[in-house]
């Protein structure tokens, strides 16, 4: 697949990595952190930028799909390196009732660790990872950035975590 | 399991008894649409389909299916729901063509007028909307668009797979004149 940005092809954590411990601010007097998630999945959607027409279309069918998600008992948590108070802004104005991560300081520290941070534009990918009860990363897809990745992807992968687990 | 690419397809295949169809059964292409009745996207879609329909006539079987995406679009649930009230009775296509004729008024007296409009039981097709009757079918068709890759609305399918191409009338039919030389 072609990268149009300019910049390095990141190196996206490998499945049965241990996905990277962070704690980050979704408003601004709550945080958000991976460890007190340990024991349920986790649905990580990297995106872009707030407001731009393809993260919106993205985070809005994540929204509509957020029960089918809550089956598998995940959580989503959306994250791009904007600062809380324009994640506060897009989420009333779009309806949107999970949590948006700031990775704002250090910038975009947490989509570096995870292999998805684009240098030149100093955004995320728009990435997705699903993250196991044990907090092993079981799935992961970078789609093109003006390319809204769906939700069939996520939904594949949780399938797959009950029954790899076999419990 | 692992980051991998996967080709978005149908997963739920066109079914003669329960989804909605315009054009003949044994037609070499079949177009699905996955489509959101307050989307403005789909509104600019709809003239584009009936255009198509008409230059490929009996060679194209067109499938509606729905897609509303609520978080964005407040009205587009009940005015599915609506589109499968008349369904009930026999007229889906005429509510689905009023509906996407007016997109800016879909409001519940809105639906009413428009199913009073198509000459439908009034009584049943007010009941149906108000039990909310036909949202269970609304949402097995979601979800079935959500398995199949759908990304956005409008999301087209040809011959069971996802039309990533533009919907603009010359790109849309030229996929469709493809798809029925590789049928032919």
């Amino acid at each position: 697949m072609s990268n149009t940005s300019g910049s390095h092809p990141p190196m996206l954590l490998a499945t049965g990595s241990e996905a990277p411990a962070f704690e980050l601010p979704c408003t601004p007097d709550q945080t958000v952190s991976l460890t007190e998630l340990r024991g349920q999945p986790v649905i990580l959607a990297f995106y872009p930028e707030d407001w731009s027409p393809v993260c919106s279309d993205q985070m809005a069918l994540y929204q509509e799909v957020l029960p089918e998600f809550r089956k598998f008992n995940a959580e989503l948590l959306g994250i791009s390196v904007d600062s809380v108070w324009c994640h506060l802004a897009f989420a009333k104005d779009r309806n949107l009732h999970f949590p948006l991560l700031s990775d704002f300081e250090p910038k975009g520290a947490v989509a570096r660790s995870y292999g998805v941070y684009r240098t030149k534009e100093g955004t995320s990918e728009r990435a997705l990872f699903v993250i196991d009860e044990d907090g092993i990363v079981r799935w992961s897809y970078i789609s093109p950035v003006g390319v809204n990745p769906g939700a069939d992807g996520i939904l594949h992968a949780l399938e797959g975590l009950g029954k790899d687990s076999g419990s | 399991m692992s980051t991998s690419q996967w080709e978005p397809a149908l997963t739920n295949p066109v079914s003669d008894e329960r989804d909605h169809i315009q054009g003949p059964p044994d037609a070499p292409v079949t177009l699905v649409e996955y489509g959101d009745y307050e989307c403005p996207y789909c509104g600019a879609a709809y003239p584009i389909i009936k255009e198509i329909q008409a230059r490929m006539g009996d060679r194209l079987r067109f499938v509606f299916r729905n897609f509303p995406i609520t978080t964005s679009h407040p009205h587009s649930q009940q005015a599915a729901e609506a589109a499968e009230a008349a369904s009930a009775q026999g007229k889906f296509w005429e509510m689905h063509d009023i509906l996407y004729e007016n997109q800016e008024d879909l409001q519940q007296q809105d639906l009413l007028v428009y199913g009073e409009r198509l000459g439908l039981q009034v009584d049943r097709f007010t009941t149906d909307l108000a039990e909310h009757i036909h949202l269970e079918r609304v949402r097995e068709d979601f979800m079935s668009g959500v398995h199949s890759g759908v990304n956005g609305t409008p999301t087209f399918f040809i011959n069971g797979r996802r039309h990533d191409g533009s919907y603009e009338t010359e790109t849309l039919l030229g996929a469709l004149e493809r798809a029925l030389s590789r049928e032919t």
